[in-house]
Parts: C-alpha cells; structure tokens; sequence
C-alpha cells in the first residue's frame, strides 16, 4: 500500500460503501455529540418517520449554548436568559428520555461545553469518526480523530444511520517549524495561521497540523489549534496521537482499560501519517516568528501582533479595500494606529477555544496579585474545569482581580443565555469569532488568548501580556 | 422537498466577501426547536437598526427585492456556524439559489438539504453579476448552468448525487436508510 496521511487512515477505517461517480461515499461514525440548538428538529424528523436512534452508545448530549453560567437560585430554579432557551434546553431532556441517549444535564458534574467534556470524558479517541452539530467539532482533531461540524438534517442522518455522505476532502499540511517563545501560546500560532491562510483559505480540505511546534503542545493547546480550523474554512484540523494524547488519555472516565487499551494504543500507534505520505498542499510556518496576536476586524483572519498597527485599506490591494473599510468602520478603529493601548470595556475569558484548565491557569497567572480595570467574564468550559480550577485556587485569583468567576457554557462567545456586551463596545475574548454582533448586537471583539485577555483586564485596554509575567 | 429544476428571478446582490452565518441568521434566533419562520431573521442585524426599524438603505428592504429567488453574494459565502438556520431563513424568504466564487463547506451541504441551489461561477461572471443587481438570471439545474440577460451562459459544478436530489426532490435519508445491510455488515466485521 503506498504511504498513506493520518486523514486517509482514518477516512479509510470508515468508508461503509465507497464513493462512485453517481453517489458519494457512505462513511460510518463513531462518536455522535448532541447539544441543545441543533439537534431538536432533528429529533422532530425521527420522531415524524418512527425511526429509532441507531445507536444510543455512540451517541452523548450536553446542554451548553443557552445554558445560564450563574449559579442556581435559593430555590433550586435555574436563571434562564428567557423561556425560549429554558424551553430548548427541556427538550434536549425530553428528546434524550424519548430516544435513550445519554446526557450531560445542566447540574450534573459532567456537564459543560460539548467540546470540553467529550476529551475530557474520554468519549473522544484516536482514529475516531466525531461529529456535532456544530463547526467547532474540529477541536476533537487534537486526538487524531477524524471530527468536523455537521447541519441538523446530517444530525437526523446520524441519529437514524449512524453515518453520513460524504465526497472525500482534499488534505493541507500545515508545517509549524521551530519553537513558539514565552508567552504565546496555540492561540496565537492558530491566529497567526488563519491570517496566512485567510477564513476561506482551507475551503474544502482537512488540515493536518505538523512540526515540531506542535508536537510541543500540550493536549490543551491540539484543541485550540484544531477548534479553529474551521475559522480557515477547513473543516476538520487533525494532530497525530502521540505519549502526550495517550498519557492525556489514561484512566479518562471512557477511555478503554486494561488488556482494552494495550489493544487500542497498538492501533493509535498505527495513525500518524508514512513516511512520505503526500497532501494535497502544502503551508510551511516559522513559530519563532509569531508574536501574541489579536485580531482588529471582523473576521478571525483580520488578526495582527498585539505590537503591531491596524491595517490601512490604502497599502492593500485595490480588490481588498472595501473589506478593510467595512471592518474598520464596524470596529470604529483609525487606520496606522498600535492596536496597544485601544481601550477595551469588556474582556472575556472562556470558549471551547480557551476554557480548558491550561487556559485558567495562564489567564490567573497574569490576574495574581493584580486588579481588573473592566468588567471581566471567566467561564470555565465543564464543570469538571470548574472544580480543578477551584481545587487549585484560581477562583480565589480571579475574585481577587475582581473578576467574576461564572458556571459552565458557551456564554459570550455566542450570547445565546444572556451573557453579552453592549452596542458599541469593545471586548478582548478568548472565543473565537469576531463577526459583526457576535458577543451581542453592534458589539466588537478582539481575539486573543487567555493570557492576552488577562492582561487587557489589567491595563482596561489591549496589552502584552510578555509585560505582566505571562510565559 | 420540492423538486428543484429551474430558477429564474431578478438577483439581490450583496458584495461583501466572507458573509458568515452570524450575518445571515444571529444566534439569538436559534432558540426555536422547528424550522419555521426563519425568514424574518434573516440579516436581520443589516436589516433593521438597534430600535428594530428597517433600514432604507439596505438591499432586501427596497421595493425592488421583493420577490427575488436569487442572492449573489461576495466570495466566500457562508462560512462559520454549522447552523441550518442560515439556509432556512433564505429559503423561508422566498430564495433557491445563492451564487458566489466561493461557498463555505458546511453551508453548502446544509444548503443542498433544503432546495437551495449553491451556485459558484468563474470571477469574471461573478462580477457581471456583482456589477449588475437586479438582473434577470436563469439557472438550469440539470445542466448546472447559469444564464445572464445577455445570453451568456457559465456552468458550475454540482455534484451527481445533490443534483439527482434537487431535480427529484428526493431526501438523502431514505438513501442512507436503504444502506442499513451495508451499515450491519460494517458494524459487524469490526
């Protein structure tokens, strides 16, 4: 067999019947996630047509995107934004009653955003086809899985056949060579990535992430790297498992045991790419060269050095100029201008992107000892984050800085449970998209990592967080 | 579905690159759990101003897009969100076709689920068409292919299976369904 990529291995473990000219292929999946927005009409065509949920064992809902992040009232109720999102997140009950898939329930220690507890569960595996209703299912690529985002119908196509039609994608290898200096992190390399590429950049391919760059990260900052392969255009980004996702792995809830895990780490062991293997194309990145970055317009590409000045639509290119124009009369930002010291109102510090344990700890070690000059949002993405964080102290951190230290969820990055900054103004967030009214109507966010966010909450503009210890 | 074998109608044009899905559907509207009625949000954020009052100036609130099947929008089409509400709100607003040079991945499946025609043509015919709004544009499914005023035509790619769906009206779930001795066969030998 001639030398195959990491994508091929997986696509090829999967194909139920092959692609012809006339039909695309049948591929099969093996973790179906579920949350709340995308899966009720789903389970509505389920219903309608009598069919079951193929399989109930491959299939795991939480409640995450409409979900409240503060705590529950003294009478045990919880404080929905409105009854639209109570009533969705019911349903979500009701369908997984109705259906027999198992859920992470708002309240119970497993709950969190889906893209969190799937890894931290263990549900996500090397050589894994995942799926969800959701784009940001890239991130579960960190294991060397096969995971990207589907719509509601391929929900429905999932939950009764447990497989989706699909043509193959074409591959990307992104190279990150070298080494990435102190204080920036997976989310400036993957911002500094989709600037190179553009948000369309890697339309109708899998990215794998190679080099020694990423061989550095931990499981943490895979996600990062992986969950916005989709802000390319890309729709899965893809890491090969290696010590550090099988030690990650270990003694995960739902990861295999005993003679079951020598059995599947010998075929994980199996999944990195031949020698050889080729893609399709081919983008090569200096880590060195990468600073902390933040975007200033609104799209996750419009992304510069938080040292460096907003773009001036009169140095591009004629047919980019109107794009430029747009962003920056959005943003309210002047052209030609640092980006450091432009005052900030809000910041934001969770996600699927950055919400995990390594993102907590980065944004505290900056926060410790220091104030916050601006409303400041700290969400931790599960309550299993949640209980770590506190185990460690970093709510204590945070509530010193004077930050508010918030329950579970998706929260500000998509504004769906109440969470939302106001018309006109400006949040430094460790989500990740920056489109127009994203964190709220008229709203402007400015993407960076958590060590960035952090100190933008100390200096109530953006800052460099290499001025305040971060490393 | 309906079947969908043509598409004839004036074209509403909006020339900005990159229009994502928050764009096209907020998310605050994606708390309903059915499909219906979507339309109303459509962009909404570019169609009415922070009081809820339609802007004059913006393409679907002139007289002139009324009715209109045909959005020709700026490269890149659709990226960000998996939400299928940003192809029910375009369908529920009356269009079936979206033409761009570029159309994001998962839009473009979630898209085809609907009767929504993606249509991406060559940069030359893209900017006839930006160049032009309104014009009466007529495009044949079957033979994936777009006509202008002039009678020029350009082709797009459409692939085989999506374009027998369109023309038949036909679900991709009873083909996926039909696959289950395939499916059980799998599920067996691993």
């Amino acid at each position: 067999m001639s030398p195959r990529t990491l994508f091929e291995k997986v696509w090829d473990g999967h194909v139920v019947r092959p692609d012809t000219a006339e039909t695309p292929a049948v591929l099969y999946i093996d973790l179906h996630l579920v949350h709340e927005v995308t899966s009720p009409q789903a389970f509505s065509v389920l219903r309608e047509g009598g069919l079951p949920v193929r399989r109930p064992d491959r299939t795991v809902a939480t409640m995450d995107h409409s979900t409240p992040t503060l705590p529950r009232r003294a009478d045990g109720s919880w404080p929905w934004a409105d009854p639209q999102a109570e009533a969705q997140v019911s349903k979500l009950t009701r369908n997984c009653q109705e259906f027999g898939v198992e859920l992470h329930a708002l309240g119970q220690p497993t709950q969190g955003i889906v893209h969190v507890v799937g890894p931290e569960l263990g549900h996500t595996q090397p050589g894994m086809t995942v799926v969800c209703g959701d784009s940001h299912t890239a991130t579960h690529g960190a294991f060397g899985a096969l995971a990207f985002g589907i719509g509601t119908s391929e929900v429905g196509h999932v939950l009764a056949t447990q497989c989706l039609l699909q043509r193959k994608p074409r591959t990307l290898a992104v190279r990150v060579e070298g080494a990435l200096g102190p204080g920036v992190t997976a989310k400036d390399l993957v911002l500094a990535i989709i600037a190179k590429l553009g948000v369309g950049g890697g339309t109708g391919h899998v990215i794998e992430y190679l080099g020694p760059a990423v061989r550095a990260l931990s499981m943490e900052g895979r996600m990062t790297l992986c969950n916005m392969a989709i802000e390319a255009g890309a729709r899965a980004g893809m890491v090969a498992p290696d010590e550090v996702t099988f030690s990650y792995l270990a003694g995960k809830p739902r990861a295999p045991r005993g003679e079951a895990w020598e059995k599947a780490l010998a075929a994980w062991r199996q999944l990195p790419s031949d020698e050889g293997a080729s893609y399709d194309r081919e983008v090569t990145i200096d880590a060195s060269a990468i600073e902390p970055m933040i975007t200033w317009g609104t799209n996750p590409g419009m992304a510069i050095p938080v040292t460096g000045t907003v773009p001036s639509p009169a140095a591009a290119a004629e047919a980019d100029r109107p794009a430029l124009e747009g962003a920056l009369r959005y943003m309210g930002l002047a052209p030609g201008r640092p980006i450091l010291g432009q005052p900030v109102d809000v910041v934001f510090i969770g996600s699927c992107t950055n919400s995990r344990i390594e993102d907590l700890r980065a944004a505290a070690a900056v926060l410790a000892g220091r104030k916050v000059k601006v409303r400041s949002l700290v969400v931790p993405g599960s309550v299993a984050v949640k209980a770590q964080a506190e185990a460690e102290g970093l709510d204590r951190v945070f509530r010193d800085a004077g930050a508010e230290w918030r329950e579970a969820g998706c929260s500000m990055c998509i504004a769906m449970n109440g969470d939302h900054i106001e018309r006109g103004q400006y949040c430094v967030s460790t989500s990740n998209r920056n489109f127009e009214g994203r964190q709220g109507a008229g709203g402007r966010t400015l993407l960076a990592s958590p060590a960035t966010a952090a100190a933008a909450a100390v200096a109530g503009a953006v800052a460099d967080p290499r001025r305040m210890g971060a490393v | 579905m309906e079947p969908l074998r043509t598409v004839e109608s004036r074209t509403v044009v909006l020339p900005a690159a990159n229009i994502d899905t928050d764009q096209i559907i907020p998310a605050r509207f994606l708390k309903v759990t059915d499909k219906q009625g979507l339309g109303k949000a459509l962009f909404s954020d570019w169609r009415y101003d922070g009081e809820g009052k339609p802007r004059a100036d913006f393409v679907l609130n002139r007289p002139e897009a009324a009715g209109a099947r045909v959005l020709v929008a700026g490269d890149n089409f659709g990226c960000g969100s998996s939400r299928e509400h940003a192809p029910w709100a375009l369908v529920d607003a009356g269009f079936r076709a979206v033409v761009s040079t570029k159309i994001a991945d998962i839009f473009r499946n979630n898209a085809l689920k609907n009767g929504l025609l993606p249509v991406v043509v060559d940069p030359a015919t893209h900017a006839r068409l930006l160049a032009a709004p309104g014009a009466t544009v007529s495009i044949d499914v079957e033979a994936q292919t777009l006509t202008l005023p002039d009678g020029s035509r350009a082709s797009f790619p459409l692939d085989a299976f999506s374009r027998y769906c369109l023309l038949n009206g036909v679900d991709e779930l009873g083909f996926l369904l039909a696959q289950r001795p395939a499916i059980d066969a799998f599920e067996s030998r691993r």
